[in-house]
This record gives C-alpha cells, sequence and structure tokens, in this order.
C-alpha cells in the first residue's frame, strides 16, 4: 500500500522540480553569467558598489528594525490573546488574516492618508496638543508599514507556540517557588521560542525584500535592495546583475532558514 | 492590570484596521483626492458597475484565485497523503523543498519564475500567472493537511481495507472526512494569498493583463481611482459577512467541538 502512494507524490515532485528547483537554478545561471554567456562574478561583486552596499544596508537595517518592533509588540499580545481563553482558535487567526482580504497595496496606501501633515494622526495629535508626527516618505514610514504589513506573521507563530505549552510545566515551576518573571525567562520563553524564531523568519524576509513598501510610503527616493533588483528587472533589464544582486540576497535568506530550521525542528511554530 | 491589557489589544487593533477603516471612508468621498473630505456620496459605487477595466480585473483576480486555489489543493492534498505515509529521509527532503516558496523572498520566487518562462518561450499572461500561483498555493495547502494526518488514527483505514473496502473507497468513507477541516482550511489560505498576491504576479504577468493589485500599482503615480475604494470595501465587508456567518453555523453544528474547546478551557 505505502509503494502506491509514494507514486501519489509524483505530480508534485514534478511540479516543484519544474517551477520550484529549475527557476532557481536559472537566477544562479543568470546571476553568474554575463550577456555573452561567459562565466563571471562581477554580478555578485556589483553589491559591494557604493549605490548597492549601501541600499544592501539600509534594507538590513529597517528590515532588523521592524522584526525587533514586531517581536516587541507581538509577544505580549500573543501572551494576552492565550490568556483570554477565546474558545475559539481560529477566531484569533481569523482576525489576523481578514485585514488581507483589503488589497495590500490600497492597505498601505491608507497610510499615507493617515500619515500626511493635515492627515487624520496629526489631527488627533493636535487635538491633544501633541507635536505633529511628520514621518511620511521617510525611513520610520517605511518601517511602520513594514510592521503593519508583517506582524501578524509574528503574532500567530507565538500564539500558536503558546497553545502547546503544557499548563503542569507552569503550575511546576510555580509549585517549587518560581516568581512570575522567573517562570517567564525559564520555562515560557525558552518554549515558544520555536514560534519567536518562525516569527522572526516570517517577519525579516519579506521586510529585507521588499520593494513595495518603500515604494509606496518611501516616496521613491529612498532605495532599499528590493528596489534596486525590481528595477534592473523591469526597468534597466539587465537580468544578469538583478539576478546576481538576488544570488547575494538569498545568502541572507539562507542564513535565516538554518536558523529557522535548527530552533523548530518539528515545524511547531508554524502559522496556521 | 486587567485594563492595561484590554488597552494594549485595542491599541494593536486599531492599528492594524485604521487603514482599513481609512480606506471605507474614502469610498464615499465626494472629492476625487485623498487628502480631501468632500463629503458623502454614493457616486463611486454606482461609477464602479460601468467601469470594464475594473471589471475585468476583477474577474481575472477571482478567477485565478478560484483556479489557482483549487488545482493547488488538489496537488497539494493529494502530495500530503503521499508524502505522510514516506519514509522519513524522502519526506524531509520534500518538505524542504515545499518550505522553499513559502520562506523564500516573493522578489526571488518572482523573478526566477519569470527567468523560466521566458526561457521556455511562454507569452506572459493569464497562464504565467497561474503557474506561479499554483506554485506559491500549494504549500499553504501541504502545510495545513499534514496535521491532520498526523492526527488519523492509521488503523481505521487498514480496518476499513480488511472489511474490503477498495483503497479509493476506503479514502473517501474513512480518511478524506478527517482530514477535510485542513483541506477546507488549506484551499481558504490558498485563497486569500492568491488574490493578495502582487510582486509574484507583477513579475509573471505579461502587459494587457493586469490584476487588481497590478491595476492599483499603476494607478499609484496617477492617483488611485474612487471606484478602487468602493470595490475593496465591497470585497472586504462580503468576506466579512461569509466569515461571520460560517463561524456561526459551525459552531452550531458542532456541539461537540465546543464541549472539547469548554473542556480545555476549563483545564487552563
Amino acid at each position: 500500500m505505502n509503494n502506491k502512494k509514494k507514486y501519489l507524490s509524483t505530480p508534485y515532485v514534478f511540479w516543484a522540480v519544474s517551477f520550484i528547483i529549475i527557476p532557481l537554478c536559472m537566477i544562479f545561471y543568470y546571476g553568474l553569467t554575463d550577456k555573452t554567456g561567459a562565466f563571471t562574478l562581477e554580478n555578485i561583486g556589483a553589491m559591494l558598489s557604493p549605490e548597492h552596499s549601501k541600499a544592501l544596508l539600509l534594507s538590513l537595517g529597517l528590515s532588523f528594525l521592524s522584526t525587533v518592533i514586531c517581536l516587541l509588540l507581538a509577544y505580549p499580545l500573543a501572551m494576552i490573546l492565550h490568556g483570554m481563553n477565546v474558545n475559539q482558535h481560529s477566531f484569533i487567526v481569523f482576525i489576523f488574516i481578514l485585514p488581507m482580504w483589503m488589497n495590500f497595496l490600497l492597505r498601505t496606501l491608507a497610510w499615507q492618508t493617515l500619515l500626511e501633515k493635515t492627515g487624520v494622526i496629526n489631527s488627533v495629535l493636535a487635538f491633544l496638543h501633541l507635536p505633529a508626527l511628520n514621518i511620511i516618505n521617510t525611513p520610520s514610514a517605511i518601517v511602520l508599514g513594514m510592521v503593519y504589513n508583517f506582524l501578524p506573521f509574528m503574532v500567530l507563530p507565538i500564539y500558536n507556540v503558546l497553545g502547546k505549552i503544557d499548563i503542569n510545566v507552569i503550575n511546576a515551576a510555580r509549585d517549587l517557588g518560581a516568581n512570575g518573571i522567573q517562570t517567564f525567562f525559564k520555562i515560557i520563553f525558552p518554549l515558544s521560542l520555536p514560534g519567536v524564531i518562525s516569527g522572526i523568519t516570517m517577519v525579516f524576509v519579506p521586510a529585507l525584500t521588499t520593494f513595495v513598501i518603500s515604494n509606496l510610503l518611501g516616496g521613491s527616493k529612498i532605495l532599499l535592495i528590493g528596489n534596486v533588483i525590481e528595477q534592473e528587472f523591469t526597468q534597466a533589464s539587465n537580468w544578469h546583475l538583478g539576478s546576481g544582486l538576488s544570488i547575494v540576497l538569498m545568502v541572507f535568506i539562507v542564513i535565516n532558514m538554518i536558523l529557522s530550521s535548527i530552533f523548530d525542528k518539528d515545524g511547531e511554530g508554524s502559522m496556521l | 492590570m486587567k485594563l492595561l491589557k484590554r488597552f494594549y489589544i485595542i491599541l494593536i487593533f486599531i492599528f492594524l484596521y485604521a487603514p482599513i477603516a481609512a480606506l471605507m471612508v474614502l469610498s464615499f468621498n465626494e472629492s476625487k483626492t485623498r487628502s480631501k473630505w468632500g463629503g458623502f456620496t454614493w457616486k463611486w459605487y454606482l461609477s464602479l458597475m460601468d467601469d470594464s477595466i475594473i471589471k475585468q480585473a476583477l474577474k481575472n483576480t477571482l478567477l485565478l484565485a478560484l483556479l489557482s486555489a483549487l488545482i493547488a489543493t488538489l496537488i497539494g492534498t493529494v502530495a500530503a497523503i503521499s508524502i505522510h505515509s514516506m519514509k522519513r529521509r524522502s519526506r524531509n527532503i520534500l518538505l524542504g523543498i515545499t518550505n522553499i516558496p513559502m520562506l523564500n523572498a516573493e522578489i526571488v520566487t518572482g523573478i526566477s519564475l519569470m527567468l523560466l518562462f521566458i526561457t521556455l518561450n511562454m507569452r506572459l499572461g493569464f497562464t504565467t500567472v497561474l503557474l506561479s500561483h499554483i506554485t506559491f498555493n500549494i504549500p499553504y495547502v501541504i502545510l495545513s493537511v499534514m496535521p491532520r494526518l498526523k492526527q488519523l488514527n492509521p488503523n481505521t483505514y487498514e480496518a476499513a481495507l480488511d472489511l474490503g473496502a477498495s483503497p479509493l473507497y476506503a479514502f473517501f468513507k474513512v480518511i478524506f472526512p478527517d482530514i477535510l477541516p485542513g483541506v477546507c482550511s488549506g484551499f481558504l489560505m490558498a485563497f486569500t494569498m492568491s488574490l493578495d498576491d502582487f510582486i509574484i504576479t507583477h513579475f509573471t504577468k505579461g502587459p494587457g493583463f493586469d490584476t487588481l493589485s497590478t491595476k492599483i500599482y499603476t494607478q499609484v503615480r496617477k492617483g488611485i481611482k474612487p471606484e478602487m475604494y468602493a470595490l475593496s470595501t465591497i470585497i472586504f465587508v462580503t468576506v466579512l459577512i461569509l466569515l461571520l456567518l460560517v463561524n456561526f453555523t459551525t459552531n452550531r453544528i458542532n456541539p461537540a467541538d465546543d464541549k472539547r474547546q469548554k473542556k480545555q478551557t476549563a483545564e487552563t
């Protein structure tokens, strides 16, 4: 019976090889050759040029910052949601997935309306006699957009993993005299690491590689590495250079994947 | 403390839903510019009916989401069943490959698929976008079906076979009902992801083919047509109502589930 079942995966294996493996090989082929088809490392070395390395460093900085902010916002939120004992797990997921039904570009653009000099947020701030917030078209606006778009990807894995922690372990720690803070740092946090790591991966990679958020909220003056690559493909049509830069980008993604597979062997921290 | 927790949750929800509220308000805005309130109007909802470009983009988007989610659910469910019965080694390899589209950057996935299609001399358009959407949707289906398969009792299937059921009959009578929730949530995830996708569509679409996302992206510089706000408000409200209905009806149909959950709550 198992032999027969094995063949059931043939369509998927075929699909995965054609549309996942081969396309990735093509990026390597284009990235490591020049226009004549000869082998070269120039496209990869191009990352070291001042404009590209500046874009990469800015991307790394902003995505790191937004990952940290997401984690700081999401962890307490996941704990509160977990503590509320909502007897509908799917309801929590639903609340965080629901915004995705409003187009992601429109939602991000809406922040422009909210953040404008005379926008809603500044009107509220003025009403409360607080200083105005002028972050539109700055890196801060991009970070805000990243946190806004990717926060659910941090909340859901942590929330899921908290639900899997055996309550008896926590009770045992309390019985043995640990106080709330000790229980958190010695028991809850270490056990929730798979979720945290998976959340970090899910936020850091899209934030590092985005070109849409920087385009919509950065006023098209701030170039992230995603913008550079996108322009190489859609405007400059230098696929070799674009692929070379993508290979460099993939190094960071692979590091991230390895980290997550070390800490989350059983896929415990999955989003679903 | 309790008050503080409430306050924190409310704050996060305002953060998550404020842009959506803003878009809804904009869909009733008489003035065409985003930054000014010109009074209440229904006119964008009316002109939406006559806007053939937006209607075409909506049709493309929905067709794409439906087809890609259906095909992905089919391939993904079959693959999950097969992966589940594999030996550890081959299972890990396949699951590793499955994770690639989920963990890899969308821009890299989009570019790699575009390079493939162009090398194969395929005309970029509906077909290429559909193939790409199926590709990134399959992992969501596999990852939501796999946990259900792990919970299955393998003996029930064997028992069905022993009692004379054909493998196919046994599958549909024994295994399928148990994994159905996973299949459904996989389908829904896939549909949502396809609907909300911009980046991969952006790279694999050709000129002349547009989904709502790519249409909006080209409108960013010129200014978004207010009809777009109206349309997305309609979509959002429809989905909200549908999901709430589903939530309430499943609650009623499944008293056993409810009991189990209550028990869990009582335990914790």
